[in-house]
């Protein structure tokens, strides 16, 4: 994406551009999109989900468990959203509870203890926000398995299935690798999340949608994601079957190339990789605190009492509180 | 020039008095700049620039800013009902901040620390990739330095307007936070009002010591998310400082006028762990090769050659222009 926009003004997304994102978001949530455990039996052998953040509960929307890989084991762990009324409710539509998170990190323990790698699938709108998870630490939860993933000493592969959605995708998804499937989304936030508040209108999802650059492709140019593995035909819910076999040559692929790796060298660039993500400009502005006066000449003229010596302001005098509390500018 | 928007809390000019939000009093501006920001009759807590909170915490003087020069730029090319680089600019002009965090060394009685404090004046204190750079910059000096690190947040979390690369800012802070674990280096957050989002999701809530300021807002979802999500009204208070203090998820509420000391105690009580035979402790985990994923590359052999519908390779390299902004010099890929 040579062509990125940087410092000229932006225009709002094309009709063309908005039309294609928001059908990526539909297929993502397609119903009949295959979700982690439709997808398990196609890319592992011998599953055996494990369950329970031994402190509070068992948390239905994260499903997790060792399994083989063409032979050799590993650790999966993926949201869960269900496929009708019913399970949904049973899954929470595949938003987790802190506890969710808290057996996710109870598995990757276990994979780093015993020396597997990890694979892990993304597919959730974002963690849940009601008062229970609060009451229970859902930030504390998220950001502490964030933090578990940047160290752990086997290599991680993401795999992002359909709804990437904010600190709930990110809290299993931090890899060295992190593949995607073609119609799957990414997101700071759920476009109707992004649309209420900078739109102020849930009605503008699709503008959001547009706005965020939220499909695999742009996540890609992003850097991301590393790689897209393609769907058959319409889209993953034409053909489970396909769609697990794309998975499964990917992940083998990605464990592949990370498997000759040192720890110490796995967890360099695994460092590497998430300090280089951002974009900003350096530019050669110093402090508005920098003093102007040599330090030196400074004391010496405040020792003898010289004249004309200015003092350092005070940084409140630099950077002091005004009255424009703007409310409108909020993030996620 | 700043912008008043309509429903703007504070309407009145800078010279004149602000409403009390908790007790109605009506204030002086003059005055809560004199009282640290407090409401005289009730003790509310304003919230507070990064000038103010340097001088609140650190030693006259002692305080060196650090990549005063990075600024935000629009990868993403966002355009709401304004692009945000009209929203940047507008930031700029209103608080004088080149971004929504001023990271540096200073002291605290005397004691060296780098501290990264937020401006929630500064787009709502979001943290995109130049928050993120900065706080990451801030963790990586107090790790070669060895000295204590500090955050003071006051954000409403991960900055839209740059979608996942906001996002990933939540790893990029907290990455560095493993190895100050491994080298024994302490990190202190103060949470103000508001701390929320992604904010909370990542650094914030992994300091060794998690301080808050009474009564701020500090939770997961805002409010209006939530109670749009569950479809139902959000009991009273229950994402205020105290409410995380009864959950056990923070270590103290503290109030303005005795935080410089609790942090001055604090640091005397937390030292930076000893260096062992003049080495620094070790941040080296690694304990050999991967075993177990080595014997599955050997198992799969050239079966791995039949990988259909994936050229991981070629997405790296896609990769490497990803970044392309003039950003990351020597961050070097390594998928």
């Amino acid at each position: 994406m040579s062509d990125a926009p940087l410092l000229e003004r932006a225009t709002p997304p094309s009709m063309a551009a908005t039309e294609e994102a928001w059908s990526r978001v539909q297929l993502a949530r397609h119903p009949q999109r295959p979700r982690t455990l439709d997808l398990l039996p196609l890319i592992f052998d011998g599953f055996f989900e494990l369950h329970g953040d031994r402190a509070f509960g068992d948390d239905p929307a994260i499903v997790g468990g060792p399994a083989t890989l063409d032979g050799a084991p590993v650790m999966v762990i993926g949201h869960q959203k269900g496929t009708d009324t019913e399970s949904n409710i049973l899954r929470n539509f595949g938003s987790p509870h802190p506890e969710g998170f808290r057996k996710a990190q109870r598995l990757m323990r276990l994979a780093d203890k015993l020396g597997m790698p990890v694979v892990t699938f993304l597919d959730t709108a974002g963690a849940f926000p009601g008062p229970a998870a609060e009451e229970r630490g859902q930030a504390e939860a998220i950001a502490s398995s964030i933090k578990l993933m940047t160290g752990l000493q086997v290599p991680i592969v993401v795999v992002v299935l359909g709804e990437g959605g904010s600190g709930g995708a990110l809290a299993i998804g931090v890899g060295d690798v992190v593949l995607a499937l073609e119609n799957a989304v990414y997101s700071v936030i759920s476009p109707e999340g992004c649309a209420s508040i900078l739109w102020r209108s849930r009605d503008e999802a699709q503008s959001a949608a547009a706005a965020m650059r939220m499909t695999a492709q742009d996540q890609v140019e992003l850097g991301v994601v590393d790689g897209i593995v393609a769907e058959p035909g319409e889209g993953a819910h034409t053909d489970h079957g396909a769609t697990g076999q794309a998975l499964r040559a990917a992940i083998i692929s990605a464990l592949r190339r990370l498997s000759g790796r040192e720890t110490t060298e796995l967890l360099a660039s695994r460092y590497a990789r998430l300090r280089g993500m951002g974009a900003y400009l350096e530019t050669g502005a110093v402090s508005p605190g920098r003093p102007k006066v040599p330090s030196l000449r400074r004391r010496i003229g405040r020792i003898l009492h010289l004249p004309n010596v200015p003092r350092r302001p005070r940084w409140s005098e630099i950077w002091p509180s005004d009255d424009a509390d703007d409310e409108s500018e909020r993030g996620a | 020039m700043p912008i008043k928007f309509p429903f703007s809390r504070r309407a009145a000019p800078s010279d004149a008095w602000t409403k009390c939000p908790t007790c109605d009093a009506q204030v002086f501006n003059k005055q809560l700049e004199r009282n640290q920001r407090l409401c005289p009759s009730c003790g509310h807590h304003f919230r507070m620039s990064v000038g103010e909170r340097i001088d609140l915490l650190l030693d006259p003087g002692s305080f060196e800013e650090r990549d005063a020069g990075l600024e935000s730029v629009d990868r993403l090319g966002f355009h709401d009902d304004r692009p945000y680089a009209d929203r940047l600019e507008t930031s700029r002009l209103k608080t004088g901040l080149r971004d929504a965090v001023v990271w540096g060394i200073g002291s605290i009685d005397g004691r060296r620390v780098a501290i990264g404090i937020f401006d929630f004046r500064f787009m709502g204190g979001s943290m995109g990739s130049v928050v993120g750079e900065k706080l990451a910059r801030c963790f990586e000096t107090a790790l070669s330095d060895r000295i204590p690190a500090i955050v003071v947040s006051a954000s409403g979390g991960a900055r839209m307007q740059e979608g996942t690369l906001a996002l990933m800012q939540l790893a990029k802070t907290t990455a560095p936070l493993v190895r100050l674990d491994d080298a024994g280096v302490p990190l202190i957050t103060v949470l103000t009002d508001p701390t929320t989002g992604g904010v909370l999701a990542s650094f914030a809530s992994l300091g060794d010591v998690i301080l808050a300021e009474p009564r701020a807002l500090v939770g997961f979802a805002g409010a209006r998310v939530a109670s749009d999500t569950v479809g139902e009204e959000m009991p009273e208070g229950f994402q205020s400082a105290e409410f995380l203090l009864a959950h056990g998820f923070i270590d103290a509420v503290v109030p303005r006028p005795d935080l410089r000391a609790s942090l001055s105690r604090l640091l005397r009580l937390l030292p930076v762990a000893a260096v062992e035979d003049g080495q620094p402790v070790s941040a080296d985990r690694g304990r050999g090769p991967l075993g177990a994923i080595s014997g599955l590359a050997e198992r799969l052999g050239g079966a791995v050659s039949e990988t259909i519908g994936i050229d991981v390779e070629t997405a790296a390299d896609g990769n490497g222009t990803g970044p392309s902004s003039p950003s990351i010099p020597g961050r070097e890929e390594s998928t």
